[in-house]
């Protein structure tokens, strides 16, 4: 099991309730984390139409998971 | 200091750009975006935005940099507005200077269109006629 800390943003914070949370997981990567959570918490996107983030940086849905990251989905953006 | 920055509070665009300004600066663009009162044939209130504050500030940052080695520009800043903001407020300014117009309207454009399809800022809209919902382009719609 690998412990990250999740962070949603926008609808996806409305969907699941909270702005963050630590969840533990068998997930292989960044996608089969989403892929879970979509599930749980009935967030509104599929994987492919966001992007991901690690400790604030972008990062590639294949990569694997690493302990007491920090792990944000980012959904389409709309500033300016 | 950074040149992208996030600002929770009203800002002033006339010291911004006197920051911007020295005898080398030919050239200075701007681009100021305002809350207007609809959307898409809707009445707007106010709206909020919120930001992943720290890859804002990192993206923010790379856009000015890819501005500086892409276009002929002596320098760029974007500011950024977050939290709530009521019709007539400006949400969002870029200042760019240049030797020269072409380079600065150029990268000017550039910024605000980056910024606008890369940092992760999202604007949920409070609806004249009730309601309020978050705007994901290309997404499915939230309501």
């Amino acid at each position: 099991m690998t412990r990250v800390n999740v962070l949603y943003f926008a609808s996806l914070r409305d969907a699941a309730q909270v702005a963050g949370e630590t969840v533990s997981t068998d997930a292989a990567d960044l996608r089969a984390l989403y892929d879970e959570l979509q599930a749980r918490h009935q967030l509104p996107f599929p994987a492919r139409q966001l992007r991901v983030a690690v400790n604030g940086e972008f990062a590639n849905w294949s990569a694997p998971l690493s302990e007491g990251s920090d792990v944000a989905f980012i959904p389409p953006v709309s500033g300016g | 200091m950074p040149r992208f920055t996030l600002s929770s509070t009203p800002f002033d665009t006339a010291t911004l750009r006197a920051g911007l300004l020295d005898a080398s600066v030919g050239a200075y663009a701007s681009f100021e975006g305002w809350v207007r009162n609809h959307n898409d044939g809707r009445g707007v209130h106010g709206l909020h935005y919120e930001a992943y504050a720290t890859l804002a500030q990192t993206e923010g940052d790379r856009i000015i940099d890819e501005a500086v080695a892409k276009f002929a520009i002596l320098d760029a800043r974007c500011v950024h507005r977050v939290g709530d903001l009521a019709v007539g407020e400006l949400a969002v300014w870029v200042g760019v200077t240049a030797a020269h117009r072409d380079a600065a309207f150029a990268a000017c454009r550039f910024i605000i269109d980056e910024v606008k399809s890369r940092a992760p800022i999202w604007k949920h809209e409070r609806y004249v006629a009730g309601g309020a919902g978050w705007l994901h382009p290309g997404g499915e719609e939230i309501r």
